[in-house]
């Protein structure tokens, strides 16, 4: 039970950090690498503002804004001195680790006696004493519902609309005579954002912040949208949804990234943990070529 | 009013394969003027398209848009006066986004994009009756992605969503050349009637003579980086396809073709 709990957890942590990636790599079709760097920020950020006794409610919404102005950074580099998009990545990332140490100031910093958002004594006086193991996963359950209704909210904007075009016809952006560079910009702020706030509660919910928690990030957030987007594409065309309400891609990048979470978790379980990262690369393998199949099958009928 | 002053522009400038696109060429359009211009390909004719707009810089040479210069600003700024409908149906719309969405972007041209409700709800009846107009059916289908439609109803939608602000200028580049020739047809007497209900200053690339002969108030053949035929007035009405081509053939001789 304790395991399916973790799995879940830990899967919808890293379901916010796919609808970051869901952002650049499916609407802006912008392959980030500044997500492995922008993870750990988000953590690094919040380790030090938890050790400075700050209430663990701000660290949310500062690691957001780190992770924005990385991905802005990002999207200058590629927008105002026109490198290649994968390039930007590499670079930002790149710089990040070294940001993220100077941030945290070691490649390890343990939180343990600190209060978080999951411990704290605000949540002890209402439970009396103390937190029942539950209400780690209704809070992450919270984080991750706020992040993706305003997310869905704000692809429904006129400025959503801009970044949802820009993915789709730049050409297009530039006719509505709007600058395309500054929604890149603005996307992979966004982006980012997400995807440092993913970092901010998986370092808190693990109690530790590590430098080497961002190694790897962008295939978790990878995976879970491309699970994501095929599970919901096969099931709208089982049942015909069209996509709206709760039947949406955003929902089913959460149901990717606890999917992938279960899998490398049952893996790991029954290997050893060194085997981690070349699991999680044979399911990314695996998940591919299954879309791949899907499609073909998709064809023939 | 739009004007071409003595522009010059050269394709791969300091190598072997240097080829020079405009020498000293000059072009004006009047306000309200709605010009054809054909010629062939490599005349020029798409680069001065892109040249007005912004997607390409002259080498020298000035543009001016209402006697105010314009080179120097950015293609998006300048468009924001400029309807452009491309060869490519497909460059004019976002087609993983539906009908409804495309066009609410489009009436918000050059306008804030802020954290407004994207469609306003109460502007539907009005794409409709819009949409209906198009003759297509493309009313009933508002919910639709426009990826899953037919060239031509993206061609008609694009045109559409082009003109949805008060724009001054529209800029056709082939816009009927991929269409088959009834739809073709369809677009370019809804082109026609666009220009003249709105009052729009329009330059058409066509490679489709009878349209040029047929609508506009002038035609301009290009050759060469250069307009070797330029017809208005009355002159323009009269003129015949045939007449067209018999210069047509003139200037393709000259090159050896």
């Amino acid at each position: 039970m304790d395991f399916a709990l973790s799995i879940v957890e830990q899967g919808l942590i890293y379901g916010i950090l796919a609808l970051g990636v869901y952002i650049t790599y499916k609407i802006l079709d912008f392959p980030d690498l500044t997500v492995d760097g922008s993870f750990p920020l988000g953590a690094a950020v919040t380790a030090v503002l938890l050790k400075q006794g700050i209430n663990p409610c701000f660290t949310l919404p500062l690691a957001f804004l780190a992770g924005a102005a990385a991905g802005v950074c990002t999207g200058l580099i590629h927008v105002k001195c026109k490198v290649r998009d994968l390039l930007s990545g590499i670079i930002m990332m790149t710089a990040l680790y070294t940001v993220n140490l100077m941030v945290a100031g070691a490649n390890n910093v343990p939180l343990f006696s600190k209060s978080t958002i999951f411990k704290n004594n605000f949540f002890k006086g209402i439970f009396g004493g103390t937190v029942p193991s539950y209400f780690s996963l209704v809070l992450i359950l919270a984080v991750a519902a706020v992040s993706k209704i305003c997310l869905d909210l704000y692809l429904q904007t006129r400025s959503g609309y801009l970044l949802r075009a820009v993915g789709d016809n730049e050409l297009l952006v530039t006719s509505l005579a709007k600058d395309k560079g500054n929604v890149k910009i603005l996307g992979l702020g966004i982006s980012n954002g997400l995807v440092a706030l993913s970092g901010s509660v998986f370092c808190q919910q693990q109690g530790v912040f590590d430098i080497s928690s961002g190694t790897g990030a962008m295939v978790i957030g990878l995976a879970s949208v491309i699970v994501g987007t095929s599970l919901y594409k096969l099931l709208t065309r089982l049942f015909g949804g069209k996509g709206s309400g709760f039947f949406k891609i955003t929902t089913f990048v959460f149901a990717g990234a606890v999917l992938y979470k279960a899998c490398t978790g049952i893996a790991i379980k029954y290997f050893a943990p060194k085997a981690m990262k070349m699991i999680s690369a044979v399911f990314l393998l695996a998940v591919l070529i299954f879309v791949l199949v899907l499609e073909r099958s998709e064809k023939k009928r | 009013m739009l004007e071409l002053k003595n522009i010059y522009k050269y394709y791969n400038p300091g190598t072997v394969n240097e080829m020079c696109l405009f020498e000293d060429f000059q072009f004006m359009v009047q306000k309200g003027e709605f010009v054809s211009v054909v010629g062939s390909n490599g005349s020029g004719k798409t680069s001065m398209l892109n040249l007005i707009c912004g997607s390409m810089q002259p080498d020298r040479g000035e543009i001016l848009i209402n006697n105010k210069p314009v080179t120097k600003i950015k293609e998006y700024k300048r468009l924001a006066s400029i309807g452009r409908v491309y060869q490519n149906p497909a460059l004019g719309t976002c087609p993983d986004m539906t009908i409804l969405e495309n066009m609410s972007m489009a009436e918000h041209k050059g306008k804030i994009f802020g954290l407004q409700r994207g469609t306003n709800r109460k502007k539907i009846p009005e794409y409709r009756e819009q949409l209906a107009q198009l003759g297509l059916g493309l009313e009933d289908k508002m919910q639709v992605k426009v990826g899953a439609l037919s060239g031509g109803q993206r061609q008609a939608l694009s045109l559409l969503m082009s003109v949805m602000t008060p724009v001054e200028f529209l800029i056709l580049d082939e816009h009927t050349a991929a269409l088959d020739p009834k739809t073709a047809d369809i677009i370019m007497q809804l082109t026609d009637r666009i220009v003249k209900e709105k009052k729009l200053t329009a330059i058409m690339v066509t490679h489709n003579l009878r349209y040029a002969a047929e609508y506009g108030d002038r035609l301009v053949m290009m050759h060469q980086g250069k307009a070797v035929m330029d017809m208005k007035g009355e002159k323009k009405q009269k003129v015949q396809i045939d007449d067209i081509l018999g210069k047509f053939n003139e200037i393709s001789i000259e090159c050896g073709n």
